[in-house]
């Protein structure tokens, strides 16, 4: 068997994983990037809309700073995120921009003179500063005060991905792809590195290393409606959290955006309704500035999800043999717009429903597209329970997102936190050495070669892994989607609780040989179900609404209860998990209160509590003046 | 709807003992809107599960998902069934190491490309945290993202006769890759340095101008006039230097 050596090991090597790995090499540490797909195959190349960081250069963006963005940011996460976090995010997001811009981002630029941009179907003017040109311009997206989206075009995740892969190569850090791994090794206390599967021969390998981060994206596919790719599958998740020491962090805050396309759940950039384009329903009327007169089509995620799901509930759905949906509007925006600025829409029109967004209306819905919950971390992006071991990027609840994030504060959160986190990293590993336990490592080598054995041969059973993985999926649908209620994910947490059985039975039908898809499939369906299981039981215990969160049942936020974060353990041979809860923030720079958007009842926390936590910065003196 | 489609695969794995490549056939019922990935995978989910293929996001912007659709390199997830014949023959893309099936090793392909064309950009200047950006004029940040387009798909390799006959040929991608940073003002390698790389038969002389690789780019990338402007440079840059060594 291979055996590998480095200081770091980066499992994934999407955006967040890349910067993680510079840090360290740029500091002379050997790092090693691991990835299902080669690194730009990675899902940040999907991003298409942009990263959001405070430069204020554009016209619309003036006079933003990291503190406004860090405003946007909390109230985005409807105060479920930890505010020394967002502080740290929002105040390195201009630099690390500026950072991507001098390795090689071909970002859009601020042209001056007089342009014009659409707002809620109507046309407006604005004029961009002499003095300001050719600086990093910006564009505007969900839920912000001000235009602070950098972009390339609409393609801003690929070209920060090809960038930060250039730097690797520069950098020579080994970035090994198709190779997936499939459980940490780990005594208990520390962690060691990885098993690894090859996915171009089927082998298994073992990859030691001082410190091991985990980067692995998020795990939309295991909702059968996602824009997530097919390698956001949980597998990173799964290796944390089945040592039972690792909590995942929030799980029942899974983000849908309102746009995924009809049939296939492809997603449409949130750019089309942040340049202008509207929401329409079977009348081709518009509807987000009844229930949101202020933000319409630009409010938050979650809200715009809610609120759209609301108006199909009331009759104004779009009929179609896929279910209902709604009409996404961007022909007022003209050719040229669209075949510069939302090319990739265009493509996508044109590829997957063969229609023409110039003149047609592209159907859209909601669908889960990203998770706020994730493998929880600190604020040096270490995980709770295992030293050594990190997270950073989509994998991670690093938690700046809390119960929704901002479009545009992901993209630029894998770079920032990558960058921080990495530097964290190269901290530990200036101060430390470390023995590797052959014991451990041959157990869990052996551990891991007689699991493989067993499902290829059907010792535990012979159910089909893609029926159980169906099984999953759909109860998620039904009772964990949009809009939840006691009954609902009752009847979920009970299905699953048949499911996860199966899980453990499941035998393969082919032979497993080589590279086969199956036995990637089955070897991580049990802690797919796992994680299934924990967004039920968490959503089901939470009776309050709070972001992505609405439970019907429980329409307002609750600060008295529910100022706190979800810790979703799973203790060994469990067949539930075991749900503990910590403070949201350890302060307060801004105290909780309404979002301005959304609408929906806030039962306040504790007047002392919040009083205590609060904490002088000029966001709480802007909070005060208001 | 109503149509029945006739696969026929192209299987081989070479970690399977004893196999040797064939082609396959399956029989599937067509439905609306139906592509190659939504085939592919009721394929493997419900007839064979030993089928290997790569998809990753299934929306035409990754570059997984390329492989020889009835005789032509394609993204088979943005590929309909419906504008296909009812018989669909699938290979997988030639030129690069087969993985099994239709997978192929594109990674390695690729990651020896950025070596070779050193694929960064190429600067003496430190990034200092504390300074405004450097300004760029919004018509060039353009220009290089245009270049930056390519997925990586492998598609264009494929298609090259030159490629095809000479395993050491660079392709439309790495010379498509080396304009970008020709394009690009903050790198400052020079014309003869860009030359070292691909200013011999490997290179920007090894094509044939054939059009092939244009001709089957799924983001419709511009590789002709990329290869002619890269050819045009060349040419200079080698009269430059016979005239320097005299
Ligand atoms: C369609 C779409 C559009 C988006 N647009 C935007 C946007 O405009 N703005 C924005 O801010 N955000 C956007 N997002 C969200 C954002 O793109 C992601 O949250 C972010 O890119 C995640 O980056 P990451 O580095 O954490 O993970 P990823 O880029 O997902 O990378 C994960 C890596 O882990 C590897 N991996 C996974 N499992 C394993 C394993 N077991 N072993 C080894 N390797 C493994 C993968 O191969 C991959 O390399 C979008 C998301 C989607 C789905
Ligand atoms: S034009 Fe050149 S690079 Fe393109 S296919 Fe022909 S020989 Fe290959
Ligand atoms: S240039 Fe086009 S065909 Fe070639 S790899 Fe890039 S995207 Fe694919
Ligand atoms: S799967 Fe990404 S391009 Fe086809």
């Amino acid at each position: 068997m291979q055996t590998y050596y480095s200081d770091l090991l980066v499992i994934g090597a999407g955006l967040s994983g890349e910067r993680v790995a510079c840090e360290a090499a740029q500091n002379g540490f050997k790092a090693t990037c691991l990835s299902i797909v080669p690194a730009r195959r990675s899902h940040s190349s999907a991003a298409q809309g942009g990263m959001q960081a405070a430069l204020g250069n554009s016209a619309k963006g003036e006079g933003d700073t990291p503190d406004i963005h860090f405003i946007d940011t909390v109230k985005g996460s409807d105060w479920g995120c930890d505010q020394e976090v967002a502080r740290l995010f929002a105040d390195a997001a201009p630099i690390e921009m500026r950072r991507l811009a001098a390795w090689g981002v071909p970002w859009n630029r601020v042209v001056p003179g007089q342009s014009f941009y659409f707002k809620g179907g109507e046309k407006f003017e604005k004029y961009e500063k002499e003095e300001n040109e050719g600086l990093i311009t910006a564009r505007s997206f969900g839920g912000t005060a001000k235009w602070r989206t950098c972009y390339t075009s609409d393609g801003t995740g690929h070209a920060v991905m090809c960038t930060m892969d250039n730097r690797c190569a520069q950098l020579g850090i080994d970035v090994f792809d198709k190779k997936e791994a499939i459980s940490l090794i780990h005594d208990g206390d520390k962690c060691m590195g990885a098993v690894v599967r090859d996915l171009r021969n089927g082998e298994l390998e073992v990859h030691l290393a001082k410190a091991t981060a985990i980067c692995t994206g998020g795990f939309g596919r295991i909702y059968k409606a996602t824009t997530n790719a097919v390698i956001c599958d949980g597998g990173g998740h799964i290796l944390a959290h089945e040592t039972g020491l690792v909590p995942i962090g929030n799980p029942e805050s899974i983000q849908f955006h309102p746009t995924g396309i009809v049939p296939t759940d492809i997603l449409v950039t949130e750019g089309c309704r942040g340049d202008g384009g509207t929401l329409l329903d079977v009348n081709e009327e518009r509807f987000m500035h009844i229930y949101e007169p202020e933000k319409a089509e630009l409010a938050s995620r979650d809200v715009v999800s809610r609120r759209m799901t609301e108006h199909m509930r009331a009759g104004k759905g779009v009929k179609s043999p896929y279910g209902e949906h709604l009409w996404l509007d961007i022909r007022h925006l003209g050719d040229k717009h669209i075949s510069t600025k939302l090319r990739e829409v265009d493509e996508i029109c044109h590829h997957f429903l063969g229609i023409d967004p110039r003149t047609q209306l592209i159907p859209v819905r909601p669908t889960q597209h990203y998770t706020m919950a994730g493998i929880r971390t600190d604020k040096d992006g270490a995980v709770y329970g295992l030293k050594g071991l990190y997270s950073a990027g989509e994998a991670a609840c690093w938690d700046m997102h809390g119960f929704n994030r901002l479009g545009g504060n992901s993209l630029a959160e894998t770079v920032v936190a990558g960058g921080i986190i990495g530097a964290k990293i190269v901290e530990f590993l200036k101060g430390y050495e470390t023995t590797f336990d052959t014991r451990v490592i041959n157990a869990e080598i052996k551990r891991q070669q007689e699991r493989i054995h067993d499902v290829i041969h059907g010792r535990n059973g012979k159910l089909n892994v893609y029926d159980v993985r169906n099984e999953m999926q759909e109860a998620l649908m039904k009772g964990c989607f949009v809009f939840r209620n006691k009954d609902g994910l009752e009847e979920c947490v009970a299905t699953l609780q048949g499911t996860i059985e199966k899980a453990r039975k499941v035998g393969l039908v082919s032979d497993g040989v080589g590279c086969n898809h199956e036995l990637a499939a089955a070897l991580k369906i049990e802690g797919q179900v796992r994680l299934a299981m924990c967004i039920a039981q968490a959503a089901l215990v939470r009776t309050e609404s709070r972001g992505s969160h609405n439970r019907e049942d429980f329409p307002a936020r609750n600060d008295k209860e529910w100022l706190n974060r979800t810790l979703a353990y799973w203790p060994m041979g469990a067949d539930m998990p075991d749900l503990k809860y910590e403070d949201t923030t350890p302060l307060f720079e801004l105290p909780p209160g309404d979002r301005g958007y959304g609408g929906g009842k806030i039962i306040p926390a504790d007047e002392k509590y919040v009083k205590d936590r609060t904490v002088k910065s000029p966001v709480t003196e802007i909070g005060k003046k208001k | 709807m109503g149509r029945q489609i006739k696969f026929e695969i192209f299987r081989y794995n070479p970690e399977r003992k004893g196999d040797v490549p064939h082609m396959q056939e399956y029989i599937l019922d067509e439905h609306p809107n139906m592509t190659l990935f939504i085939a592919l995978n009721r394929l493997r989910e419900e007839q064979d599960p030993s089928l290997i293929f790569d998809f990753c996001c299934r929306a035409g912007i990754c570059g997984a998902c390329a492989m020889v659709i009835n005789g032509r390199p394609g993204l088979a997830c943005q590929t309909k069934t419906k504008d296909l014949p009812g018989h669909i023959i699938l290979h997988p893309l030639p030129v690069f190491k087969l993985v099994g099936d239709l997978s192929v090793d594109t990674g390695v392909w690729f990651r020896e490309m950025y070596a070779k064309t050193e694929s960064w950009v190429h600067t003496k200047k430190v990034f200092d945290p504390a300074k405004e950006e450097e300004r760029m004029d919004n018509s060039v940040a353009e220009q290089i993202y245009e270049l930056e387009r390519c997925i990586e798909c492998g598609c264009c390799i494929s298609a090259c006769g030159t490629a095809r006959l000479r395993d050491d040929f660079m392709g439309a991608a790495a010379l498509n890759r080396i304009a970008r940073f020709v394009v690009d003002p903050r790198d400052e390698r020079t014309d003869e340095q860009y030359f070292e790389v691909i200013g011999n038969d490997n290179g920007i002389f090894g094509c044939m101008g054939l059009l092939a690789c244009e001709d089957v780019c799924p983001k419709g990338l511009p590789l002709q006039n990329q290869l002619g402007f890269l050819r045009r440079k060349m040419g200079i840059t080698a009269m430059k230097q016979i005239f320097r060594k005299k």
